[in-house]
């Protein structure tokens, strides 16, 4: 316990370990845990969202798009980032790289299931008022597809957060994870407020996305508006 | 240990004066030679030491979310307080979470700890699974099985747990990826599996050879143990491939 209430005092002081020389502070660790895993979620939506969309939207591709999803659950992250570092090199790239690998397959998966997934019933409405095809994904796909989108969006935050601090291991230092790369420096105590660190931030990224995920799905489809931590909390994993 | 800790370099053995060695000397991308050197001391039991952490944490994991689904599914009031914790759970980062575990008393260093972050990963996945898959089982089938003289417990066995099969299974297959792929980091806290070549590769000035092998070795089992239990679904459920012919 003794070592709890020491990690508790770590994190209080910054992370600064007193009768030694100054070390990042933990405020800085975590702005740069955020700035790699917000890289590699930004580049991965940018590169996953229109084409796991646009194939839902032409009704094309389910095989790859399906498959894709499947392939990456099989993907160790510490092994990709590994494989990564051989091709590449220790740097930000492999990281980089290794996030967009573990974080595009959930984002197309789910992407093309939520649209493909539109009652065609309601497409034809629309086609049938007049929308031209991108209206209808503009106006009525892609709002009734933003719940199962944004759970491929979150199910690989939580990845990429996890692998960023994983990347210490791999000899990438900037984040988090340095700490916990780094006993003898740092001693359990440090570790552990580190380990502590990094759980509250893993949740409290879950639960702003669910808060965004919330406020950008349109209000008819909040059913019954009750929603708890459970629902808020578990990300949705697309089978398929 | 203190012998071997002592004895020998630090791999890898690049050894000296002879040619053979020059690939790994050259640290180029891939020696054959170093694979086929180290297969039977490091690369084979690190694969042994990866399937069984794996098997026991899935094992644990799946008889613990079965009787947690199990009881959820008659008491509908614990699914939640089980989704919330299981949730939080695996929320947390895995480098955290053996972090955290370690310093219980009783953990430490060990397989332990090793196995009891690995099952805390597949809670939430094979408790949802398994309970979405009871509740899926339409009402007219659990009336029928009444109707035919079955109780709650034979009606269960009998009927609901078979016919929620497909999702279970669905979730074996996350979970035992999702641990294949946890307990590469594992390796830090408990020293065995796939990981140990891994991070020796790191420490040893990047040497790709073992990156690469170790690496792709981690995600070919993932691959296959998914394979294996998609096969073991087609095999365990029949019915549900007369829909596709």
């Amino acid at each position: 316990m003794n070592n709890f209430v020491e990690a508790i005092r770590f994190i209080g002081r910054n992370g600064q370990i007193p009768g030694e020389p100054p070390l990042p502070t933990l405020v800085h660790l975590t702005l740069e845990t955020l700035k790699i895993a917000g890289i590699g979620i930004g580049l991965a939506v940018a590169i996953a969202l229109p084409i796991g969309v646009w194939l839902g939207h032409i009704h094309r591709g389910s095989f790859v798009a399906i498959n894709v999803g499947n392939i990456w659950r099989a993907l160790p992250s510490l092994a990709v980032l590994a494989i990564g570092v051989a091709f590449l090199g220790i740097g930000l790239r492999n990281v980089e790289l290794a996030l967009i690998v573990l974080a595009v397959p959930p984002i197309i998966t789910n992407a093309y299931v939520a649209v493909d997934g539109v009652e065609p019933e309601i497409v034809d409405a629309a086609r049938g008022m007049g929308l031209t095809g991108w209206e209808i994904l503009r106006d009525v796909e892609l709002p009734l597809a933003i719940p199962l989108i944004f759970a491929g969006i979150r199910t690989a935050a939580l990845f990429v957060v996890s692998t960023t601090t994983i990347a210490a291991l791999t000899g990438y230092s900037g984040s988090l994870g340095d700490i916990i790369n780094n006993e003898t420096s740092y001693h359990l105590p440090g570790v552990l407020g580190a380990a502590i660190l990094i759980a509250l931030l893993a949740l409290a990224v879950e639960l702003v996305l669910a808060a965004v995920q919330r406020a950008l799905t349109p209000r008819g489809l909040k059913l019954g508006g009750r929603e708890d931590l459970a629902t808020v909390l578990a990300p949705v994993v697309t089978e398929a | 240990m203190i012998v071997a800790a002592a004895g020998g370099p630090v791999i890898p053995t690049f050894g000296s004066g002879s040619g053979s060695f020059a690939c790994e000397r050259a640290n180029r991308l891939f020696c054959p030679g170093w694979v086929s050197r180290n297969w039977s001391s490091v690369l084979w039991p690190a694969l042994v030491q990866h399937i069984v952490l794996t098997l026991i944490a899935v094992s644990i994991g799946f008889v613990l979310s079965m009787a947690l689904a199990l009881v959820a599914y008659r008491r509908r009031w614990l699914e939640r307080p089980v989704l919330i914790v299981t949730s939080i759970l695996y929320t947390i980062p895995s480098l955290a979470l053996f972090e955290l575990l370690e310093p219980i008393p009783g953990f430490g260093l060990s397989r332990t700890t090793a196995e009891v972050a690995l099952v805390s990963y597949t809670l939430l996945i094979l408790f949802r699974n398994t309970l979405t898959g009871l509740r899926e089982v339409p009402a007219e089938v659990r009336d029928a099985a009444a109707g035919m003289g079955m109780g709650p417990t034979q009606s269960l066995l009998r009927v609901e747990i078979p016919l929620a099969l497909p999702a279970i299974i669905a979730g074996l297959r996350i979970a035992t990826v999702t641990v294949i792929s946890l307990a590469t980091v594992a390796s830090l806290i408990d020293n065995e599996g796939l990981g140990v070549p891994i991070l020796t590769a790191i420490s040893n000035e990047v040497f790709k050879t073992e990156l690469i092998v170790a690496g792709g070795m981690a995600v070919l089992l993932a691959l296959a143990a998914d394979a294996l239990l998609v096969l073991a679904q087609r095999a365990l459920t029949p019915w549900t491939r007369v829909k596709a012919a």
